[in-house]
């Protein structure tokens, strides 16, 4: 038998994550020498090619970084323009906005729990040789994803870069009767996400909790999307304005990366792990009964329990989806229309993935003069190459090809998005 | 029969610069993904599996432009691998919204996003797949549309010709028995040069078309540039209407250089 001690894990095309990335590991015996979660996306130039565009296209264009999160793009971009110009929203809109938001996490939560995560923990190499043993687990995770896909197609015209989020509201909201269609498939969805809960919690879990800083929004009353203080579980405690002073991109000399830090404590987590760890308390009801019913609860360190997690925050989509529409009135207005004037303005939301943040300076017609974007993989980068030394030093006796695998679903545990990533990162090429 | 005839046919899933959403639309297709799987050998297709068959394949789907050295090579082999090669969405047809670059200093671009620029190696222009390589059919899209990818593959393992339309949006607008945003509210629409395939997304949305799948078959870009004037937009706002997610297919790009120039 090849163990890994003194040998290389070297995985040249990652799979099962969004975009294209490599994993690089090199043992000096059974100590771990080298970790690089390298990253050959071409990059795409978003902030350079946006300069001179209008405020009014900065959703559509980037919701361009990634096909997976495209809401996520057009909230953060939404609001950072919306506090660039001074705009105040209907709170019928901020609430469809939650509900829009609501079907990105369905769509994507049931994606990758079910097709891309759940296969590393059945020895399934993806779900197509899953479906063949596990059939009706298939066909219930596939309609899930549909649910929260209809959500966004009806919302937005479409899954995939949908068309009707503006800044100041939407291009057209839906009818109260239009949403009340929804309801059913919901309540089925709600259901199907307690028992995804219940099933994600019987998968097997290596013992591995690295001491994480996590950081999420907080909102006083509700579980985070699009508003809300930046907080960690180590005192951080700030508004989107001031996230520059506290994260910084450094240049990583072994990987050639640029990664996102706390300038004060270096690496730490966003996303899913995050979230339920730092807004427990906020979770609907029933989804943190479901956890507690499976022994989950803050703090859960176990990266590879965040299956487990984002079961739970589908829970939470689903009720919380069911909550927007009964409460819904339409606005007055679709949207509040926007004067072109000066303005700089930042803001924060909860991408399926974590924090993605946005930073936006206006000239006086309105066009764009400067452009930050900082997506949750770039940030998580960092904190997936620390867990990476860590678990690969217990992995040191395994065969090769086993702790191979193994490394990639403790990749695969963050979701990276690597195509978000991409526009800021650094490209290695990793093949030889 | 013989072994041959009943093999499945092999089908290959290659990614370039782009944002992953045209290839995600087969795994959006739920109710056809698991018809779809069992029809075909899905051989390589990293977003999904770990497995990844060596060539050669069947069919070749490309999603993205191509924007560096390493791409233009690689893209080179792929072709040499597929027997039929169909390139899929916006990115990958013309250059993504990426090949906004193509109008500017690349260098310069580097520098503004990157703090190392040294380390970046990128091509000074994003262009689509078709100018490297033949290709057998193109699906427009930004995205593409799931319904046009079913219908192109099956079209394509049956050995007939894809439904496909290269008529305007606004035949679609006429379908859904739209209001025209354009003649009844004044609101600029590409839908005029727009090929078909969306269902006519923005206008029903209250919104004019923004040219997701490119210019339809030969478009009158210069009587629509000339009808936005009328509504009151500048060449620099005509400009910009045509460089979006399509900027560097030919139709599009001779419109916004000649708004330029103006």
């Amino acid at each position: 038998m090849t163990t890994s001690a003194g040998k290389t894990i070297r995985v040249d095309t990652l799979a099962r994550v969004e975009g294209e990335g490599s994993l690089y590991i090199k043992y000096a015996g059974e100590q771990v020498a080298e970790v690089k979660f390298g990253i050959y996306e071409p990059p795409r130039l978003f902030e350079a090619f946006m300069r001179g565009r209008h405020f009014s296209e900065a959703p559509d264009i980037t919701s361009r970084i990634c096909g997976i999160c495209p809401i996520a793009y057009q909230m953060s971009a939404i609001h950072a323009m919306e506090r660039a110009l001074g705009i105040r929203i209907d709170p019928a809109v901020r609430l469809l906005r939650r509900l829009f938001y609501c079907g990105e996490w369905i769509e994507s939560h049931a994606l990758h729990v079910y097709m891309l995560h759940a296969p590393d923990f059945l020895g399934y190499q993806d779900v197509i040789g899953m479906a063949k043993d596990h059939r009706e687990v298939v066909e219930k995770a596939l309609r899930l994803k549909k649910i929260g896909n209809s959500i966004v197609q009806l919302m937005g015209g479409r899954e995939i870069h949908p068309i009707s989020a503006a800044v100041g509201g939407f291009h057209k909201v839906p009818t109260k009767s239009r949403l009340r269609e929804l309801v059913e498939d919901l309540q089925w969805a709600l259901e199907a996400s307690l028992e995804t809960v219940r099933w994600t919690a019987t998968l097997e879990f290596p013992n591995f909790e690295p001491d994480y800083e996590f950081v999420a929004l907080r909102h006083p009353e509700e579980y985070p999307f699009n508003e809300g203080r930046l907080v960690s579980n180590r005192g951080l405690d700030i508004d989107a304005e001031a996230y520059e002073d506290h994260f910084a991109e450094v240049h990583a000399k072994h990987s050639n990366a640029l990664q996102s830090v706390l300038r004060a404590r270096g690496s730490y987590l966003v996303g899913p792990l995050a979230r339920f760890n730092l807004n427990f308390d906020k979770l609907p009801e029933e989804a943190r009964q479901a956890a507690l019913d499976v022994g989950l609860k803050p703090p859960v360190r176990n990266p590879f329990k965040s299956i487990v997690v984002r079961a739970v925050e589908l829970v939470f989509a689903c009720a919380e989806a069911l909550r927007v529409i009964r409460e819904y009135e339409p606005p007055a207005a679709a949207r509040v229309e926007a004067a072109n004037c000066a303005g700089t303005g930042q803001a924060i939301t909860e991408a399926p993935r974590g924090i993605l943040y946005h930073r936006y300076a206006l000239d006086e017609n309105g066009l764009i003069v400067t452009a930050k974007i900082v997506p949750p993989t770039s940030q998580n980068q960092k904190r997936i190459e620390d867990d990476l030394r860590e678990y690969a030093t217990q992995l040191a006796t395994w065969p090769l090809e086993e702790a191979t695998w193994k490394c990639e679903q403790a990749v695969r545990n963050y979701d990276p998005c690597i195509s978000c990533a991409t526009h800021f990162l650094k490209v290695v090429i990793e093949r030889e | 029969m013989s072994s041959k005839a009943q093999r499945k046919p092999k089908i290959g899933v290659f990614k370039f610069a782009s944002c992953d959403g045209c290839q995600l639309s087969l795994l959006d297709a739920e109710d056809e993904l698991l018809a779809v799987v069992g029809a075909v050998e899905i051989a390589y297709f990293p977003e999904a599996s770990r497995a990844m068959a060596k060539g050669p394949y069947d069919i070749g789907l490309v999603e993205g432009s191509i924007t560096t050295h390493h791409d233009a090579q690689r893209i080179q082999d792929i072709r040499r691998q597929c027997k039929t090669l169909i390139i899929i969405g916006a990115c990958a047809t013309a250059g993504g919204i990426q090949a906004l670059r193509n109008w500017q200093d690349v260098d310069e671009f580097v520098r503004a996003v990157y703090a190392t620029p040294q380390y970046i190696s990128t091509l000074k222009l994003s262009t689509p797949i078709a100018e490297h390589v033949p290709v057998d059919f193109e699906l427009r899209g930004c995205p593409i549309s799931k319904q046009q990818l079913i219908e192109l593959i099956s079209a394509t393992l049956a050995g007939r010709k894809p439904n496909i339309p290269h008529y305007s949006v606004c035949m679609e607008c006429k379908r859904k028995a739209n209001v025209c945003i354009s003649v009844a509210r004044g609101i600029a629409c590409l839908g005029p040069v727009t090929q078909a395939g969306c269902g006519a997304l923005c206008p029903s949305y209250d919104r004019g078309c923004y040219g997701c799948f490119g210019p339809m078959e030969s478009p009158n870009t210069e009587s629509l540039t000339a009808q936005f004037r009328i509504l009151g937009q500048s060449d620099v706002q005509v400009t910009r209407a045509f460089r979006g997610f399509n900027a560097w297919a030919w139709e599009f790009r001779k419109a916004s250089e000649e708004c330029e120039r103006r």
